[in-house]
């Protein structure tokens, strides 16, 4: 392949940084703390989970700079390519706080201070992503950062009273320097970081990554990494080839068109949110509890359905509303149904050499109800114990059509087709609702793990489906502890 | 010197207006914490020759070591120095009151996960490869997990100890009414940011010198003296901050500074250990589980008349400070509450578990937890509102000389001052209790899935530590000719704000400006022979520590102005970084340097003793405490009695910190130590598999609060104008542990939410954490039984 490139470049703040033979492993945070020194960034976990190590990634699209908070620890330094790596040493210029910073002090908003340059990150994004952040947007924003000493609330304090004039850094002469820094960095060549140990390559088009795939047909696709980095980091064992699709722009997409709503590989759940919340209200509650910020920047949703985990959020909701996955290989391509997908844990029917293209999902027709349950032993940014999707139409207080999905039961998602056939066509009624969520013991098997015991996983799922019930028959009233935040 | 510095250029330029203890300091590393500048250890420059511990466990909760083959570990890259139970130079044995723990395990595995060898390599990433390749074979022995198991094994780490007054048993047995009650209380993981670490270098002479994030500086100092079986005076320890201690890093910081120092004698290069998150949760200790019953005998009224309590911790494998954490579980089962005729029996279980160690509240929270749950199974039981029940109880305010004998402890120490009941008073009308329970029981009878419940409890927390020998604290203060002051204490900063704290008082003894006074870290070779920075102690004791060094100098100076200018010293005042002296003035830096040229020594230690504090274990009797710190919480939480989920609507808290010497780190401490309560008694459940392996060793399983967690609606006030009647540091009261037990009223509440389900006739059974799967199973049990007409 002509026009390659193999050394990767990203502006370090607003300088352009250029790395050459690095290791395809290596972490943005590794890089930060062991070989540029930038020890302002701290390892908490190493997992994702705790925000410790959140920095900030600027991308141009569309001319425009957009700002995320990602986890360090669970993001390549090879994704960086064309981006701008912000971390806690490019925020203070001559001993002058940013406005975030002061009013972390202001509010004495640190105590041991080990999270704080973390959080400090995460309110610098907040405030390029929204001018006055809302309550719920500050929650939302701090939900993957963890803080052991303070008990949050001069926190939410802090980022609420964020001096308002926030030109500091951003002025417009600012950002368009930052652009036309990026704009240096050439982007239009593939990127190709092998060595000879194993292959890594960011395709820029869906054909060089067909072409890729077809060459290297057990090669891993890359997209948010926040489970692949895990992997890792965790079990250190090199795999073969990896294949970054995150510069792929052609499948970073969601869009409508008639009554269907596509989402491409590389989308985040982030970059969905907006629409997906509009279209299907209920998934807000769903979405916003989905992992953390950082995470959501980061993971895709196709990648969560490609993991083929049993604890992936959207998958019972995709499976409940008939979604079809567009599969490529070469030059077919194929759709199945989301709830085909799963054959066993971690086991799809992904074909060798084949990749998820997008998901198509059914606009939510009227007269539809969706209803989706995630149950956790933690509000925020936890596993699902249950995760509990209905879909149905009732007319004349029958039941004319039903779908049922749980997650985080078993070893895969899974319909719970007994109880749809005790509900399908009958009245809606306690008596219907008490022998569907009979049928519910054959449905599934739950296990116990550490999160929660079968018995309690079955409970609830019984009770879920009285919940759903209960909702449906009174549209208005607040039944959920999360509608009293 | 040969010249001094011209300070005249630098007059102090404003003054400082009023007092500063007492004033909302800032943090004096909140620029550097918002900047990332703060250095912790694993920041620390490194040097070129740098090296990189990993530490290899042991993969079985209970056996006898057959085989440990190296060899593969020896040869892995980056390798330079492996050290097995038998290459220690001195002593292995590193228990910091009592022997048992092993700094690595020679021939006996006692739980999953624990040290057997550590590995110095190139880098971390290779140090933690190569411990993975050893190979090891074991001969099970059989294990024990549970405390009942323990219990029925007689399984004990250390003897168990009783405390008693009177005849319980014949009281409770004569008592119109008995309730009795078991509750398992889970453990927690201190969960810390930055995970354990120390680096240690080799110095002359075969000492260290090590850098450490730990609570007990001259602890590690002893144990790797120890460990190398050199003297003390040959290792240095220095801590300048932690990134979050919580009593996780009292003693468990030991090991890992031991291990580096053996590996960087042994190699004579530097050596970093830092245990990554999931190796920290595995091998290092948690706060106590225990397995408590009581049985207690009231009458119509619901006043206590008899109580029996036994309270049993799973201490895991040795005795680290179990022994006295039992102690202040059983110090702490009356909390707030008179017990006439009371026995309390404190079990210390040996189990096959990592060692459990401190945590925030030592046993309190365990303790008081219990005799809440009393508290409330009273009420229930005489259909009453449970504050009405605690009420009753309260020890007698003070003073009230007619009824004295109501407000003696089960361990005999008189409670002097009694601001509970008018504290708990004020907070019930602030946080209007009454009109919210009846507000609460129209939601409850309105709604069929969702509860709401309301709770008030209160905490009565002893301050000192209950081993009266470590009640002392030392502090150092140099002034320099600059007129600049060094100010050095025993006390460790992690987070708490002691440091700020500290600078305030000694600025407030000079009266100049708190940015004249550079806080360094804590040092062994600075002041020596110091206690852990725990048991809530860091201000009180180091505060006035430094305090008597500031008076010490301040005196040697008023002396000397008295006589140079010859001047009455009660007409000598230092005020807004000036000495006055009838109509003349100095700055404070022209005074230091006039005391210098004229040889008046501007260096001081401080010393101080906690006093009128004693007590006699054998009798279980005497004054363990020198007061008591005060707090009450009102928490309303909505409960889901379909899925047990719930959150936490609203927190009124009301907490006595007597004069706050800074309100801004005294609110930080209540409102952190409550979530950090909140979460271990709701989410935070550490789980292991039957063969005792940790499950949870990492923030995807183990949730602790975030953000999103904390009270829809949190308020949190000081009780206003009680000075500590004890001469404590400028009358200020230790708030380092007592919030944390306020959150017990976040647990009482939703135990009241899912009690409404039975028309609040029955108290249902709920161990902690609770867990939405506990909260469900509680809600499920008391469901069948009101159908049962229980």
């Amino acid at each position: 392949m002509k026009n390659i490139s193999r050394t990767i470049q990203f502006l370090l703040g607003d300088k352009v940084h250029s790395v050459a033979n690095i290791s395809r492993d290596m972490t943005v945070l590794e890089y930060l703390r062991n070989h540029l020194k930038y020890c302002g960034t701290k390892e908490g976990c190493g997992s994702g989970d705790c925000g410790a190590c959140t920095v900030v990634i600027g991308e141009l699209a569309n001319e425009k700079l957009h700002y995320k908070a990602v986890n360090a620890c669970i993001t390549f330094l090879t994704t960086l390519h064309g981006k701008q790596l912000i971390t806690i040493e490019n925020l203070t210029e001559n001993n002058q706080l940013h406005p975030v910073q002061q009013a972390m002090v202001d509010f004495n908003a640190s105590q041991c201070g080990f999270c704080t340059p973390g959080i400090v990150m995460t309110l610098y994004a907040l405030t390029k992503n929204c001018s006055v952040p809302t309550k719920k947007q500050i929650f939302s924003a701090l939900s993957g950062n963890l803080c052991r000493c303070t008990g949050y609330r001069a926190i939410v304090d802090a980022a609420a009273n964020i001096g308002k004039s926030m030109m500091y850094g951003i002025s417009v002469e600012y950002e368009f320097y930052v652009i036309n820094k990026l704009k240096e960095i050439d982007t239009n060549a593939l990127l190709n970081l092998s060595n000879e140990i194993n292959h890594y390559f960011a395709p820029k088009s869906i054909e060089q990554l067909v072409r890729l795939l077809e060459q290297y047909p057990d090669a891993y696709l890359l997209a948010g990494g926040t489970d692949f980095a895990l992997q890792v980091k965790q079990s250190n064992h090199p795999l073969k080839t990896v294949l970054y699709i995150g510069s792929i722009n052609a499948l970073k997409f969601i869009k409508k068109h008639d009554n269907i709503l596509s989402i491409g590989a590389a989308a985040t759940y982030q970059h969905c949110l907006p629409l997906l919340k509009k279209l299907y209200p209920e998934l807000a509650q769903l979405l916003e509890r989905f992992g953390s910020q950082q995470i959501r920047n980061q993971g895709t949703i196709v990648g969560n359905i490609a993991n083929a985990s049993p604890i992936g959020d959207m998958l019972p909701v995709l499976m409940v509303l008939n979604a079809q996955l567009t599969l490529r290989q070469a030059c077919s391509s194929r759709q199945i149904p989301v709830a085909d997908f799963f054959l066993d844990y971690k086991v799809s029917d992904l074909q060798l050499g084949e990749f998820i293209q997008s998901v198509e999902i059914p606009i939510a027709k009227s007269g539809y109800q969706l209803k989706v349950y995630k149950i956790s032993k933690r509000i925020e940014d936890d596993i699902s114990t249950v995760l509990a999707a209905f879909y149905l139409k009732i007319e004349n207080k029958y039941v004319k059509e039903v779908y049922i999905a749980f997650g985080g039961m078993a070893a895969i998602p899974k319909r719970a087709s007994r109880s749809e056939k005790a509900l399908l066509n009958q009245s809606w009624s306690e008596e219907t609702v008490a022998v569907a969520a009979e049928q519910l013991d054959y449905d599934l098997t739950p296990v116990s793990d550490l999160r929660a015991s079968a018995n309690y996983r079955m409970q609830v799922a019984k009770n879920l489906l009285w919940k759903c019930f209960f909702e449906v028959n009174n549209p208005t009233s607040l039944s959920r502890v999360t509608d009293y935040a | 010197m040969r010249k001094l510095p011209d300070i005249k250029a630098k007059q102090p330029s404003a003054a400082i207006n009023a007092i500063i203890v007492g004033k909302p300091e800032k943090h004096e590393s909140a620029f550097k914490h918002v900047t990332g500048q703060a250095v912790y250890i694993d920041d620390q420059l490194e040097m070129s020759n740098q090296l990189h511990a990993a530490v290899g466990t042991g993969q079985i909760a209970h056996g006898k070591i057959k085989k440990l083959d190296l060899t593969e570990v020896y040869k892995a890259d980056g390798v330079i120095a492996v050290v097995t139970a038998y290459d220690v130079p001195g002593q292995l044995d590193i228990g910091p009151v009592f022997p048992g723990d092993k700094l690595l395990a020679k021939d006996i595995v006692e739980f999953y996960g624990q040290p057997l060898f550590v590995v110095a390599a190139c880098s971390h990433q290779q140090a933690c490869q190569a411990v993975k390749l050893a190979k090891i074979s074991y001969e099970p022995l059989p294990a024990i997990f549970e405390t009942k198991q323990a219990l029925e094994q007689k399984s004990f780490i250390r003897p168990p100890h009783v405390m008693q007054r009177g005849n319980a048993a014949f009281a409770i047995n004569h008592a119109p009414h008995k309730i009795t009650g078991q509750i398992i209380i889970g453990s927690q993981e201190h969960f810390y940011l930055e995970g354990q670490i120390a680096n240690v270098i080799p110095s002359e002479d075969g000492g260290v010198v090590v850098y450490i994030s730990s609570q007990h500086p001259a602890e590690i100092q002893r144990l790797v003296a120890e460990v190398l079986n050199i003297p003390f005076s040959l290792v240095t320890v220095e801590v300048r901050r932690l990134g979050g201690g919580f009593g996780g890093k009292e003693t468990q910081a030991a090991p890992w500074a031991c291990l580096a120092a053996i590996l960087a004698r042994r190699t004579q290069q530097p050596v970093k250990l830092r245990l990554n998150r999931h190796d920290d949760m595995v091998m290092t200790g948690k706060r106590h589980p225990f397995a408590n019953s009581y049985c207690i005998g009231f009458d119509n009224d619901g006043r206590i008349l008899g109580a029996e309590f036994t309270l049993s911790a799973n201490c895991g494998y040795s005795p680290d400070l179990s022994d006295a954490v039992v102690d202040r579980a059983m110090f702490h089962v009356d909390n707030a509450y008179y017990l006439d005729q009371v026995k309390i029996v404190g079990n210390r279980c040996k189990t096959h578990l990592v060692s459990n160690t401190a945590f925030r509240g030592f046993g309190g929270p365990q303790g008081m937890l219990t005799v809440e749950a009393a508290i409330d199974d009273i009420a229930r039981y005489l259909r009453a509102d449970p504050l009405t029940i605690r009420k009753i109880n309260f020890y007698d305010e003070s003073p009230q000389p007619k009824s004295a004998n109501r407000n003696i402890t089960p361990y005999y120490q008189v409670v002097e001052q009694n601001i509970l009941p008018k504290l708990v008073n004020n907070l019930e009308q602030n946080a209007s209790y009454q009109q919210r329970r009846i507000q609460i029981c129209e939601f409850n009878a309105e709604n069929k899935v969702l509860k709401k419940g309301l709770s008030l409890t209160p905490v009565k927390f002893g301050i000192s530590f209950t081993a009266k020998h470590l009640n002392q604290a030392g502090a150092l203060i140099h002034i320099y000719t600059d007129g600049s002051i060094h100010l050095n204490h025993g006390g460790t900063e992690m987070g708490q704000g002691l440091f700020t704290k500290v600078a305030q008082i000694v600025a407030e003894e000079f009266q100049v400006d708190r940015r004249n006074i550079f806080i360094s870290a804590t040092r062994t070779d600075k002041v020596p022979n110091t206690t852990a920075t725990a048991a809530s102690s860091g201000t009180d004791l180091n505060g006035k520590a430094a305090q008597n060094a500031a008076r010490t100098i301040k005196k040697r100076l008023t002396d000397f102005v008295a006589q140079h200018f010859v001047v009455d010293k009660h007409e000598i005042f230092f005020i807004d970084n000036y000495v006055k002296f009838g109509e003349r003035s100095i700055s404070f830096s022209e005074l230091i340097q006039l005391a210098y040229v004229n040889r008046i020594s501007l260096s001081a230690t401080g010393y101080y003793s906690t006093p009128k504090i004693h007590y006699d274990r054998e009798k279980a009797a005497g004054r363990p405490f020198f007061y008591f710190a005060n707090g009450a919480a009102v928490s309303e939480v909505i409960v889901d009695s379909l899925t047990g989920e719930y959150k936490v609507l609203r927190v009124d808290i009301l907490h006595d910190v007597g004069k706050s010497i800074n309100p801004a780190i005294d609110t930080g401490q209540v409102e952190g130590g409550f979530v950090q309560g909140m979460g271990w008694l709701t989410t935070e459940e550490l789980v292991w598999n039957d063969q005792g392996q940790l499950l949870t060793t990492g923030p995807d399983t183990y949730k602790i609060p975030t953000v999103g967690d904390i009270p829809v609606d949190f308020r949190v006030q000081f009780f206003s104008d009680t000075p500590n009647p004890e001469k404590t540091i400028y009358q200020s009261k230790a708030v380092g542990e007592p919030p944390f037990m306020l959150a017990i009223s976040v647990w009482t509440a939703i135990r009241d939410a899912i009690s409404s389900i039975s028309n609040y006739s029955i108290s249902p059974k709920l161990d902690t954490p609770a867990t939405p799967e506990r909260v469900l199973q509680a809600i499920e049990l008391i469901r069948a039984e009101s159908k049962a007409g229980v």
